[in-house]
């Protein structure tokens, strides 16, 4: 979900932004790093597919379709952190040229979908890519991949104070379990394609880094964006996540800020975990 | 395909498309960032940069209600949330998100309609975005009509072939669109090995050299410091008034 | 006068292990063209890449007089000049002058100087007019030329065109014809259009299988392999 400038307070949007610039330089010099040599025109052709690939209707029932996200595909084929610098660009283009989510909101949109959600979406294949476990890895990523960034989308809404009553915000988590299952299932099948015609193109993740520490970082992502969505279902939600914080701090301006901040910083540290750990040189 | 029109727009030679692209991102972001902020008398100041978008757009000779429509395009998404709002008894806020996304959706046009998104990309160089990201995404742009096209004839082929009754077709469909996708991805893969061997056959060194950049002049300048200050000074004059 | 390409005991094997090239042995003269004929999948592209190092067998290969090695490929691949099958994949720079700048710019030459060779390319292929525009908006045609302009511009001994008439249209087929007439580089025209290649080049060598099968005058090639897309029309009624 691309979300559109105007919806996020001023803290939110402000915060993401500063988080984002520098996980950005950090991925985009990972990504050069792990590619075996200046891998420019692999990454933005891929992305045009991710692009374009959305074109491609998926019959899910009478009369509709859906489509392809992409992030979890492209982790599985190229790797965490250049699938990163992918979804980045394509954010990037799809705000300035289609205006497609907004250009200050850009931070909070990479974060989403560009970092959790490739990370999130990477973690199952990670542990179990190369176990029996295989094909469920594939499916889970790419369900994880959507669910995780329309969830972190919607914390981000509901901590701006934009109004969700519970039956819309049920209505909407029950349309991103629907695109998460889409997801996972379109990434499986164009995997085991792939498998097929390419093999090539397809990781094998070496086991190695902790799965323990990798469940915990993901869980404490999981934990931090259900928590935020809990506590700011509902117009009482702003004054439900202050009460958890000392009386000192006097200002509005300054709550609003503060529990923005609190639930994005341990997001963000949590993200680094994964990031460390999914990153791991192996030894071979 | 609908960014063709844009694409058109943003090769005109008024004065401001001549503009170097790092001026107008400085003032677009100025822009986005007074509307952003401006929570008490958001009406009237939307007003006051609805009418510098519009006279930006006359002023870059571009079709004003063409732009104001094509701007239109967050409206849906932003209406859903809106009438929520009202309905949860916060209509002010549901007018400040269609406001603010309709007025932000349009700066963008402006800025991509005055500036070739290549041009754009080069000068967020200049700004210090690392250059990796940036050829990533001419790359991206360049070759996302190519593959569309190509996405788009699977699709009727596709289509071409699907059976009418949709029960026992769906799972067999959804295979089909999979395996096209996956021919899409080697397809583009493959291209992607014959574009480094052009490049290589070319003498590449591992670095894009790159003609010179557009200078800074100093009508960029004068350029920046006027669009920039407009919507503060107006911000500040309307907080005067309302006082 | 030494060769300006010389090979001998060319042999190549594909990631899978099939081969691609079974011992081909080839000689370019100054001032010669010649035209690589032959079924798809016989090794003639696989055979161009070698020629400038892009890919790498068994066998020796002088550019000349210079063996196809690391050390020597930037050197090579100035005097070879390659002009691929597929312009989309060839033209990936954002604008057209950009894209002829490209391997100018990477030889080492300062800006002005790569701007003012750039335009001078566009102009012999006749495509001073497009220098601005985006490679996505133009014909096949003049894609090629826009092309063979980025190669003109590094100042090529050999040309290497690997099919340059797909995509076009007669009229298309003619003017690139023209085009390539004008051109004093030696040429090597891989090439499935008899008629074009008997225009352009001196003789003709017959790949099959990874091998030379024959090689001589255009004509007598053609006629022997029946590389002729024209046929008699009552032996297809019949």
């Amino acid at each position: 979900m691309h979300i559109p400038d105007g919806f996020l307070a001023t803290p939110v949007w402000a915060t993401l932004d500063v988080a984002a610039a520098p996980a950005v330089v950090y991925l985009t010099r990972r990504a050069q790093r792990t590619l075996e040599e200046n891998k420019v025109p692999l990454l933005g052709v891929l992305g045009a597919f991710v692009f374009a690939a959305q074109m491609i209707n998926f019959p899910v029932g009478p009369g509709t379709t859906g489509h392809l996200v992409g992030g979890a595909l492209l982790a599985f084929t190229l790797g965490p952190a250049p699938a990163s610098v992918v979804m980045v660009a394509i954010l990037a283009i799809q705000a300035l040229v289609f205006q497609d989510g907004g250009v200050l909101a850009l931070g909070a949109n990479i974060i989403n979908m560009a970092i959790v959600g490739v990370l999130a979406g990477y973690l199952p294949f990670h542990i179990w890519g190369e176990t029996r476990w295989r094909r469920f890895s594939l499916f889970a990523g790419g369900a994880l991949s959507v669910l995780v960034s329309a969830c972190l989308a919607l914390a981000e809404l509901l901590i701006s104070g934009v109004r969700m009553p519970v039956s819309v915000l049920s209505i909407s988590l029950a349309l991103f379990a629907v695109s998460a299952l889409l997801e996972g299932a379109i990434t499986l099948a164009v995997m085991q394609a792939l498998e097929r015609i390419q093999p090539k193109t397809v990781r094998h993740p070496q086991p190695g880094g902790s799965p323990v520490l990798a469940f915990i970082g993901l869980t404490a992502v999981l934990l931090a964006t259900v928590g935020v969505l809990f506590a700011a279902g509902g117009p009482d939600g702003i004054e439900k996540i202050l009460n958890l914080h000392p009386a000192s701090l006097h200002s509005t301006f300054l709550r609003q800020a503060s529990a923005g901040i609190l639930g994005l910083v341990l997001i963000y540290v949590a993200c680094l975990v994964i990031g460390r750990v999914a990153g791991r040189p192996r030894s071979l | 395909m609908r960014h063709v029109v844009v694409d058109c727009w943003a090769r005109g030679s008024s004065l401001l498309h001549r503009r170097d692209p790092r001026a107008k991102i400085v003032a677009l972001l100025v822009f986005l960032i007074a509307l952003a902020t401006t929570s008490r008398g958001l009406p009237l100041f939307a007003c006051g940069l609805l009418l510098l978008l519009v006279a930006a757009l006359l002023w870059a000779r571009l079709p004003v209600w063409g732009a104001l429509v094509r701007a239109g395009i967050v409206l849906p998404f932003s209406a859903v949330f809106a009438i929520v709002s009202w309905l949860a008894g916060d209509p002010a806020r549901g007018a400040s998100l269609l406001i603010k996304s309709y007025l932000s959706a349009l700066a963008v046009l402006l800025v991509i309609s005055t500036t070739p998104l290549p041009v754009l990309l080069r000068g967020l160089e200049g700004m210090g975005v690392p250059h990796f990201l940036l050829d990533v995404g001419q790359f991206l742009y360049r070759y996302f009509f190519v593959i569309s096209e190509e996405a788009q004839r699977m699709n009727q082929a596709a289509a071409a072939r699907a059976a009418s009754s949709w029960q026992w077709a769906v799972g067999q469909r959804f295979r089909a669109s999979a395996g096209a996708l996956g021919v899409l991805f080697a397809r583009s893969y493959a291209r992607a090995e014959d574009i480094h061997r052009a490049m290589l056959a070319r003498g590449f060194q591992g670095r894009f050299l790159l003609l010179d950049a557009t200078r800074f002049r100093r009508a960029d300048l004068l350029f920046t410091a006027f669009a920039s200050l407009a919507p503060v000074v107006l911000r500040i004059a309307l907080d005067r008034v309302s006082a | 006068m030494s060769p300006l390409i010389e090979v001998r005991g060319l042999r190549y094997r594909y990631e899978d292990g099939t081969v691609g090239l079974n011992g081909v042995d080839f000689r370019l003269e100054p001032g010669e063209s010649v035209a690589l004929l032959g079924p798809n999948g016989s090794g003639k592209t696989t055979f161009a890449l070698h020629l400038n190092g892009l890919l790498r067998g068994e066998g020796s290969i002088q550019i000349c007089g210079l063996p196809v090695e690391k050390q020597n490929l930037p050197a090579i691949r100035r005097k070879v000049g390659m002009v691929f099958q597929d312009s989309d994949s060839q033209l990936f720079m954002p604008t057209v002058v950009e894209d002829v700048a490209f391997g100018l710019l990477n030889l080492g030459m300062d800006s002005a100087g790569a701007l003012a060779k750039a335009r001078a390319a566009l102009e012999t292929v006749g495509m001073s007019a497009a220098e601005t525009r985006a490679p996505y908006h133009l014909s096949a045609g003049e894609k090629k030329r826009v092309a063979i302009a980025g190669i003109l511009a590094m100042e090529p001994e050999i040309l290497v065109l690997d099919e340059p008439t797909t995509f076009l249209d007669p009229l298309g087929h003619r003017s690139l014809a023209e085009l390539l007439a004008q051109l004093p580089q030696s040429k090597i025209l891989i090439t499935h259009d008899s008629r074009l290649a008997a225009a352009l080049c001196n003789r003709a060598v017959f790949f099959e299988a990874g091998q030379v099968s024959a090689e001589g005058p255009v004509d007598m090639i053609v006629a022997r392999f029946g590389w002729d897309l024209a046929w008699e029309r009552s032996k297809l009624r019949s």
